[in-house]
């Protein structure tokens, strides 16, 4: 095994990862702060009226990042803990638990502006197309995987268990993405993709892309607050844990 | 060390057979899948007789009649055109020449009588006068006004 591969192992155990994770908050809280003002300022006073949608489009530039966060969350999530399964690293589950709630809060925005921009739009709140339901059962999935490692008490075996889960559920991720081209929705397909140029002016295009690198920051900001609240809850009887200047106080 | 490279292969493994899986259900499942047939695949027999359906298309220029609280227009893939009667409210974004989604029962006179209708909007998002320059662009190439 190279000198690198240990070096990064050494922050798979939760006592290094915990003051790691520590410091990293505050950045990404500033960053989460300067894209968030930088996204709202352009996407409500830079950004022009649509021509179709009028202003009632602006909540694209919430509901768009939130879909992809949705989506990249629980790649990420699926990824830790088949990380976790594969190798039986503790902090992966750990991760994997800290980011399911923000991902199933980015589901629920993601669902919920959209029937707000539905109703005014296509004339209807919801509607079964392929897109809204598989994004449905994203969210679903993400309840799923929260519900069935708190029905479980031994963290190792919720851990495994919310892992299978997890992985399982990957497969509804391509559904959501691919779902506007392979079948006939009311959803509109993709403006923004890597294939080809994106079908949105200049700056809406930058309003949204700065708002969905706020979420993301936001995301791993509050991930790793969540994680250092799982670490100290799990290691409680660590020696560690208790030599804590937080928590000897 | 054998252990951990075992359970890789076990999840890449299973990943794969659960991928497949989902892609023959889905297969199965494709025109389940859909929202809606097209005026062309009506115009096949592809659509339920006697019960309720929707049909997706452009909403035909010159088409929309309005007598009342009733709307008459044609749908239509540019193809097969199929006549609509809906009576209630239609969303703003309903316009001729844009796509549309409408709910309901085709009749033995061929008229598809719409108990919903929903506007169906692309993935173009531009201001005003960019949509004013791009409307002026496709008129010259295409004089007689006729859409694409």
């Amino acid at each position: 095994m190279s000198n690198r591969l240990v070096h990064w192992f050494k922050f798979a155990s939760p006592q290094s990862f915990y003051p790691l994770a520590g410091k990293m908050i505050p950045w990404f809280w500033a960053l989460t702060a300067v894209f968030g003002v930088a996204g709202l300022w352009l996407s409500f006073f830079v950004a022009p009226t649509d021509a179709t949608q009028g202003e009632g489009y602006r909540i694209i530039f919430v509901h768009v990042p939130t879909s992809w966060m949705s989506m990249f969350i629980y790649l990420v999530m699926a990824a830790w803990a088949g990380l976790g399964l594969a190798l039986n690293t503790r902090l992966s589950g750990m991760m994997a638990s800290a980011l399911a709630p923000t991902g199933a809060l980015m589901a629920f925005l993601s669902l919920w502006t959209g029937a707000f921009w539905g109703k005014p739009m296509w004339g209807t709140w919801w509607v079964w197309d392929a897109r809204l339901t598989s994004e449905l059962i994203l969210f679903f999935l993400y309840l799923g995987f929260i519900a069935l490692q708190a029905a479980i008490d031994d963290p190792r075996r919720a851990d495994r268990a919310g892992a299978i889960l997890a992985l399982v559920g990957v497969v509804n991720v391509p559904i959501i993405y691919f779902s506007v081209q392979w079948w006939n929705t009311l959803h509109q397909g993709a403006s923004v993709s890597v294939n080809k140029a994106p079908a949105m002016a200049q700056t809406m295009l930058w309003g949204m892309l700065l708002m969905a690198l706020c979420f993301w920051m936001y995301s791993i900001a509050v991930a790793l607050m969540r994680v250092r609240a799982i670490i100290l809850e799990r290691e409680a009887h660590t020696e560690w844990v208790k030599d804590l200047a937080e928590v000897k106080r | 060390m054998k252990a951990r490279h075992k359970r890789t292969a076990i999840i890449v493994g299973g990943l794969a057979a659960i991928g497949i899986a989902a892609a023959l259900v889905l297969n199965a499942l494709n025109s389940n899948i859909a929202l809606y047939v097209t005026p062309s695949e009506v115009a096949a027999g592809k659509a339920p007789k006697g019960a309720a359906f929707r049909i997706g298309g452009l909403v035909k220029e010159g088409s929309v009649k309005r007598t009342d609280l009733t709307v008459n227009f044609i749908i239509t893939d540019t193809a097969q055109d199929i006549p609509v009667a809906y009576t209630g409210i239609l969303p703003d974004l309903f316009k001729e020449g844009k796509g549309a989604v409408v709910q309901g029962k085709l009749g033995a006179d061929g008229l598809f009588t719409a108990s919903e209708v929903l506007a169906k909007h692309d993935e173009n998002y531009m201001p005003p006068e960019a949509k004013h320059s791009v409307d002026q662009a496709q008129k010259n190439q295409n004089p007689q006004g006729a859409k694409p």
